[in-house]
């Protein structure tokens, strides 16, 4: 065995590139407590304090601290950039300079330009030129290929946040693999697919070979990346130092290279765990230094960020990056994934305070070690900022070395990725079907002519009919716009070094969405149990809804009404799977719309169940706001019921609770939190944000946001800093529905 | 057999060990100036079958491995055959019972409710005893009946070996009294049942429910009792008791 790999298991990892049985040779579950923890170093405590100080001025000066504006982002476009180079443990910055935004121009110059622009700074007119005239961008391709019913969609908010503006994100690089195998064997391997490809060249032989150089000329720079740093990553790691440096630099890579929507990590703690066991038998490591190297490098993770306008800030809600990192799971012998190094990930948020980024991500199983659960709960409790999904459904679609990109994207690490889809507005396509394929709020003709919905009162099965043939249309018209964008995206701007990090074949997942969901149940269970009488304006447009009497909604775990919901969903995927997609992708759907349920709202008119235009959506899978009344477990289990095959990208589900309402001590919080995760997994729920505060705190924060810089609440699927949320999204946070029976 | 039902609360963590089921009864011959569910007084509420009550719950089991259901109120001992039927068919599938009560509706003397009550604590694996003032005057005063009753169910449970929550609101000026405090921990000590006494601090919570309900709030212009002040009210409970 060579020389880096002295004291690990052998196996069928030597010979392949297969990190998961790497790990499962190799890993130490850990079952014991939170105890062995230890605390920030000085060197530690003295870093972030810098960092923090950045952070602040970054604020101050309205969001940015600095842009480049002339060197468009590669893997090895930058200098070396450090922040306090004595202090670094682990080491690497996006450009020269802590939180200097890197320039990227591939998915589209425009939106490069605005993000400047708007922060005010002016990019090189060079570059725009370039980038306009020379080089054509992921925007300009698809919007060459756009329908015009495809941007009616677009315009009209029916379709919306489609990645056609800006890197599609939601692929996740095996990092591990740079720093198990080390770039030269990586490279070695690409060669050999590249030579072993077919030799009639087929349309698809032809872009396999483009695609295999393009990773492999990713890989060389990823080389020149480290030696930047005096870091030589070309071999395998010799140590938990050497072996998380080299991961970084793996994912630096990649944010240096694509701005995407979502930037995710994968699932690393327990890979780098056997390094740090290895490392303390052989007495090299100590604890608190596993610690440190652990802390600086969540630091730099921290320290992510990207050029958005400010517009693309508010959908999203912040500045977020979803650098998800999954924690925990189960192997499918049986064996929990959790390790020491899952405690220490955790720990960074003791040791640094909490933060929206690295959005930790626990993968929930019963079977979990009580130990773990405890913890998870404890610093759920008191940090707020941890997400959980069920691990138990997705590992036997996924095995046990998947990771979550994104909010709730599942993919195994290395072998799957995705193409991201956005959203579809189900509450306006309802709109649509009673308005006959008008938009309710700019009265253009958007979706087909089909009949409208007459008569002084709406009917149900009139409504379903007609809905059912409205979404057929939307699926049609948003597979297809999909199909565009991500053609237009390999093209223009292909993830090399993300996929430099995947096998030769992977199987690439289809990700479409769906917004308004809760409001759409809604508003058919009120037209099928109360009476709904249409107001119709000038135009001759139904604008607004009258319900007489009551109406079971979703969130009372009422199947009346949650049946309903299941129903939606399955019609809608069923009629998205009947379209072709780009390289065979298979469709999936999430509910899941981020804190864009504000927007989305905004843009849609007042719908069936009472709710009145531009007023916000509930977020993700989420009852609307104080329609449940029987408190969380009812809440839980109708949104429980969704099938997690119907939904397999993700049902969002977002918790607040005050702490008087978990239990009355400590102890009983964390137990009642865990029985409720336990609960709500046993019963197939899939994902769950996890907030414990007062609204008082909240009131209070908005107030004086200078005293809670590091205030992080989940959302949906993420977790963002209180004090960058606008006002509007921070009222709507306010008025969630906070569970607080006493 | 129907019971009336105020409302549910799915997940209780309040009102008995763990994660609970709680069922509010409808119905309360007590007129507390501090409560905070004054919609729960009267008649009226939505009619269930136990069955339907517990299918409600077991249909979610999962959450409530930890923990079980309650039946709080209104006052549940008004509902005492409705009970029995439920707590039955609880006590057939596992379930840890609890039942939340007054105990003003007790009565030693009536032999034909007194087996009604025998049956229901057979049943009944807690017990939480809210004792409204030890002092019977000021129990009145506070709840518009005297509270003799109350402490008798609390021996009749201690005789009985029922397990006994004993839970004591502590309200500025009326049971915030060092007197009153200490005659209460007196009057439990030497109590075998007690697995704890629970103070509950007085909240201003409720009184948006006074306004719906167009009554004035009796405890308007009391302040809510801080945790420190309640944890000053337990210590003297305590050391009366020892």
């Amino acid at each position: 065995m060579i020389d880096a790999w002295k004291g690990f298991n052998e196996g069928a990892w030597q010979n392949e590139i297969n990190v998961r049985d790497f790990i499962q040779e190799n890993y130490t579950p850990y079952y014991g407590d939170s105890s062995f923890l230890t605390g920030p170093t000085k060197d530690t405590i003295s870093l972030w304090n810098e960092i923090s100080e950045l952070k602040k001025k970054e604020i101050e000066n309205g969001g940015v601290l600095d842009m480049d504006t002339d060197v468009v982002s590669t893997i090895t476009s930058h200098d070396a950039g450090y922040i306090n180079k004595k202090k670094e443990k682990i080491v690497g910055l996006q450009t020269e300079k802590p939180l200097k935004r890197p320039l990227h121009t591939y998915g589209g110059i425009r939106m490069s330009v605005k993000a400047c622009r708007d922060h005010g700074y002016e990019i090189n007119p060079e570059v725009v030129k370039t980038f306009t005239e020379h080089r054509k961008t992921h925007n300009a391709g698809v919007f060459d290929a756009y329908t015009p019913e495809m941007r009616r969609c677009r315009s009209n908010h029916i379709i919306t946040g489609l990645p056609d503006a800006y890197g599609r994100g939601r692929i996740i690089g095996d990092y591990r693999r740079v720093a198990l195998y080390g770039v030269d064997r990586l490279i070695e391997d690409k060669e050999n697919q590249k030579a072993s490809t077919q030799t009639v060249m087929y349309y698809d032989v032809i872009r396999d070979r483009e695609e295999l150089s393009e990773q492999i000329r990713a890989l060389l720079m990823l080389k020149e990346l480290a030696e930047k740093y005096d870091c030589d990553i070309s071999k395998p790691a010799k140590t938990l130092k050497e072996a998380t440096q080299a991961l970084y630099f793996g994912y630096l890579a990649a944010v240096k290279e694509q701005n995407g929507a979502a930037m995710s990590l994968g699932r690393t703690s327990t890979f780098l765990d056997i390094y740090a066991e290895r490392d303390i038998q052989n007495g090299i490591l100590t604890e608190s230094e596993a610690q440190e190297i652990i802390d600086h490098f969540i630091m730099k993770l921290r320290m992510i960020c990207f050029a958005r306008t400010p517009k693309y800030n508010s959908i999203f809600a912040g500045d977020p990056t979803w650098v998800t990192e999954s924690l925990g799971g189960m192997s499918t012998d049986g064996r929990p994934l959790v390790t020491k190094m899952s405690y220490r990930y955790l720990n960074t948020l003791n040791n640094l305070g909490a933060a929206p980024e690295p959005n930790l991500t626990v993968l929930w199983s019963n079977q979990l070690p009580d130990n773990f659960k405890k913890y998870c709960a404890e610093i759920s409790i008191k940090h707020h900022a941890i997400q959980y999904e069920n691990d138990d459904i997705m590992r036997p679609l996924h095995g046990d070395d998947y990771g979550i990109a994104c909010c709730v994207s599942s993919m195994k690490i290395g072998k799957e990725m995705q193409f991201f889809g956005a959203r579809a507005n189900l509450a306006k396509c309802l709109l649509y079907a009673i308005n006959g394929g008008v938009d309710e709020v700019s009265g253009e003709r958007v979706g087909p002519e089909y009949a409208p919905c007459t008569g002084e009162y709406l009917d149900y099965d009139d409504v379903m009919k007609k809905y059912t043939a409205m979404m057929q249309w939307l699926a049609g018209v948003y597979v297809n716009a999909l199909n565009i964008i991500h053609y237009m995206h390999d093209k223009y701007s292909y993830e090399r070094l993300q996929m430099a990090l995947h096998d030769r074949h992977v199987r690439r997942w289809f990700a479409t969405g769906i917004a308004g969901f809760s409001v759409v149940a809604d508003s058919l269970s009120a037209i099928k149990y109360a009476k709904v009488k249409p107001v119709r304006d000038e135009r001759g447009l139904v604008t607004d809804y009258i319900v007489e009497g009551d109406f079971p909604k979703f969130g009372n775990d009422d199947d009346r009404v949650d049946n309903i919901a299941k129903e939606v969903l399955n019609t809608f995927i069923k009629c998205l799977r009947q379209n072709h997609t780009y390289r065979n992708g298979i469709i999936t759907t999430s509910i899941l719309t981020i804190t864009s349920n504000v927007s989305y709202g905004q843009n849609t008119g007042a719908t069936p169940d009472g709710r009145k235009a531009g007023e916000a959506f509930a977020p993700g899978a989420n009852p609307m706001h104080s329609r449940d009344e029987n408190g969380a477990v009812a809440s839980l289990a109708s949104v429980a019921k969704i099938p997690f095959m119907d939904s397999q990208d993700g049902i969002s589900n977002t918790f607040t609770i005050v702490p008087g309402a978990l239990g009355k001590s400590d102890e009983e919080r964390v137990n009642n939190l865990i029985a409720l995760l336990d609960g709500y997994t046993d019963k197939g729920g899939f994902h769950l944000n996890v907030n414990v505060f007062d609204k008082e705190l909240l009131l209070d924060a908005q107030k004086h946001p200078e005293l809670y810089p590091q205030l992080t609440i989940r959302v949906s699927g993420y977790a963002v800093n209180f004090i960058k949320l606008t006002k509007e999204q921070q009222d709507e946070v306010i008025s969630r529905t906070f569970h607080s029976h006493i | 057999m129907q019971g009336y039902v105020h409302s549910f609360e799915t997940f209780g963590t309040v009102d008995g060990p763990g994660v609970r089921f709680v069922v509010f009864l409808q119905g309360c011959p007590m007129r507390c100036l501090y409560c905070h569910n004054p919609d729960s007084w009267g008649h009226g509420g939505k009619e269930y079958s136990a069955s339907d009550v517990l299918n409600k719950m077991t249909r979610n089991i999962s959450f409530y491995r930890t923990g079980g259901l309650t039946v709080s109120g209104g006052e549940p001992m008004l509902q005492l055959d409705f009970l029995i039927e439920l707590f039955s068919l609880a006590k057939d599938k596992g379930i840890h019972t609890c039942l939340d009560t007054s105990g003003c509706v007790f009565d030693r003397k009536n032999s034909e409710r007194l087996s009604k009550v025998d049956k229901l604590l057979s049943l009944c694996d807690l017990v939480m005893l809210d004792i409204k003032h030890i002092d019977k005057s000021e129990h009145i005063k506070l709840t518009g009946h005297t509270n003799e009753n109350v402490l008798d169910f609390a021996r009749y449970l201690n005789e009985k070996g029922v397990k006994m929550r004993v839970r004591h609101v502590i309200v500025p000026e009326i049971t915030y009294k060092d007197e009153y405090l200490t005659l209460l921990g007196k009057f439990l000590k030497g109590f075998t049942n007690i697995e704890k006494i629970e103070v509950l601090p007085f909240h201003k919570m409720g009184e948006h429910k006074y306004k719906s309900l167009g009554i004035t709030c009796p405890l308007e212009k009391t302040k809510a009792l801080s945790t420190s002040d309640a944890e000053t009210a337990y210590n003297i409970i305590k050391s009366a008791m020892n």
